[in-house]
């Protein structure tokens, strides 16, 4: 019985083999152009999974350009701070996600012209002491962030190692705060607001830590796609495409 | 060959120089010390404890008299097979995360549920590693210890647990080895371990080489360092036998 039975694996695991080898693509000369794109997608309303499909701002844009150019999206979901590394080590042609234009990253990645604005939040508990920026200076005070972020770096600058907590998704900081393990998120606004308005109990305070504004970035090695793309890009910002894409998932009240 | 090294020079300096960014690297490198160590004291102790309570429900179950000792041990034994089966049959950043969210809620202190976590988790490893090196000490060393007049601890404490450590010596090195490289998973809950540490480097430098081959140099270093201590210890073990 046992021998039928290491049998019949034995036969499985060559029929998966083989079904593998099979399908394996065919490059023929309609293969469509692929543009490889980088994300992480847990920053709603920028990129979000829905039905198991990621959607969002930033997607659609991007997705936008593709259809403009007529190139295939492939997205992988990484962590925030392997975004900017992937696409300067040229591992993917697009990054994106919210992602602020600073001048250190700029260094290292070729930011497209801004399609977006932004601004830090600071969420915090409803019945919390804290009421403004100069109170995360105290002692004690633990600030969640999401790692690599604009959020992660200003904060790391202005109160110093000791004030930090780390997550690898907003989320991840927002539930810590609502369980009380520390005592503030920074974060982009439109994530502040939709996990404030999961969470119960928690409030976004009035005064915002920092302004900024979002690029997708690229390599410095292929100036061709970066002119194709951010050409694309313009226009798709000239026409009112962007517009009407963030309208449609931030309120414009 | 110069321009390499001077190229070499400047990445390195820029990725753990500017900014003392080593000390990220060096703090990391505390912590995870840190819950490895105390993980390891944890995991010993419920190691020890548990396959106590599974081996000796294992080899006298079916001579116990009924009774309330045989419910008591039955019991004991029960709780510790649902324990093994539920540590052993999860991963251990899900294990990390339920700690950290839902069991260890009102803990602030970070390291401290890492240390909880991991120490449970390799308690279940321990457990098997020891028991195995109890049932492979000969029965007649246990009946002869009770026929000398030691009671069932005093058996364990001096005949049949020095014996079996010395035979798990090497599983528990192993053991010990593989909790150290796991604990890399503490990024998950905001710790900032070694790993961590490498990764909010690279998150601000926007290199992948330095901060993750000097991540990796550094366990490896470490993982050496402690087996040749083992190693050490396991031949001063060995010298009697001689």
């Amino acid at each position: 019985m046992k021998k039928i039975i290491a049998l019949i694996l034995c036969l499985t695991v060559c029929a998966v083999c083989f079904a593998g080898c099979g399908n394996s693509p065919d490059p023929g000369e309609n293969t469509p152009k692929v543009l490889k794109v980088a994300t992480n997608v847990a920053f709603p309303p920028y990129e979000y999974y829905e039905n198991e499909k990621a959607v969002g701002i930033d997607i659609e844009i991007v997705q936008a350009i593709c259809d403009k150019l007529g190139y295939t999206m492939e997205l992988s979901d990484m962590e925030f701070g392997s975004i900017i590394t992937a696409v300067a080590t040229g591992k993917v042609d697009l990054g994106f996600g919210a992602i602020t234009i600073t001048e250190e990253r700029a260094k290292s990645v070729h930011f497209t012209t801004s399609y977006s604005t932004g601004i830090q939040s600071i969420i915090v508990k409803e019945d919390s002491p804290i009421t403004g920026v100069d109170d995360l200076a105290a002692e004690g005070i633990k600030i969640g962030v999401q790692q690599d972020t604009t959020g992660d770096i200003y904060a790391t600058d202005q109160f110093g190692e000791d004030h930090m907590a780390r997550f690898n998704k907003g989320a991840d900081a927002v539930q810590a705060l609502v369980t009380g393990k520390i005592d503030c998120v920074i974060i982009d606004n439109s994530p502040a607001e939709t996990f404030v308005a999961q969470n119960q109990g928690l409030k976004i305070l009035p005064t915002a830590y920092a302004e900024e504004a979002y690029g997708f970035e690229m390599s410095y090695d292929n100036e061709a796609l970066y002119n194709e793309v951010n050409g694309a890009l313009e226009a798709l910002i000239a026409d009112g495409t962007v517009q009407s894409i963030i309208d449609k998932y931030i309120n414009a009240n | 060959m110069a321009e390499a090294f001077a190229k070499f020079k400047e990445s390195f300096v820029f990725n753990f120089i500017e900014g003392a960014r080593w000390k990220y690297i060096t703090n990391g490198l505390l912590v995870t010390l840190k819950v490895t160590f105390f993980a390891v004291l944890i995991g010993l102790v419920i190691g020890v404890v548990v396959a106590m309570i599974r081996s000796s429900f294992d080899q006298t179950k079916d001579e116990m008299q009924p009774g309330l000792g045989k419910t008591f041990m039955t019991e004991l034994n029960a709780i510790a097979q649902v324990y093994l089966t539920v540590i052993r049959g999860t991963p251990v950043v899900v294990q990390l995360l339920i700690g950290y969210f839902v069991i260890f809620v009102s803990s602030t202190n970070t390291v401290l549920v890492a240390i909880m976590v991991f120490g449970i988790n390799s308690g279940a490893y321990i457990t098997e590693i020891i028991r195995g090196g109890i049932m492979s000490i000969d029965r007649g060393q246990f009946e002869a210890g009770r026929s000398i007049g030691f009671n069932y601890v005093q058996t364990m404490r001096y005949i049949i647990i020095p014996q079996a450590i010395k035979n798990v010596l090497p599983s528990l090195a192993n053991e010990f080895i593989a909790l150290m490289k796991e604990t890399a998973v503490c990024g998950y809950i905001g710790l900032m371990d070694l790993t961590k540490g490498g990764d909010v480097i690279r998150g601000r430098t926007f290199s992948a080489f330095m901060p993750l081959i000097a991540v990796a140099l550094i366990y490896l270093i470490l993982v050496i360092f402690f087996s040749w201590l083992i190693s050490k210890l396991e031949r001063r073990l060995r010298s009697n036998e001689r």
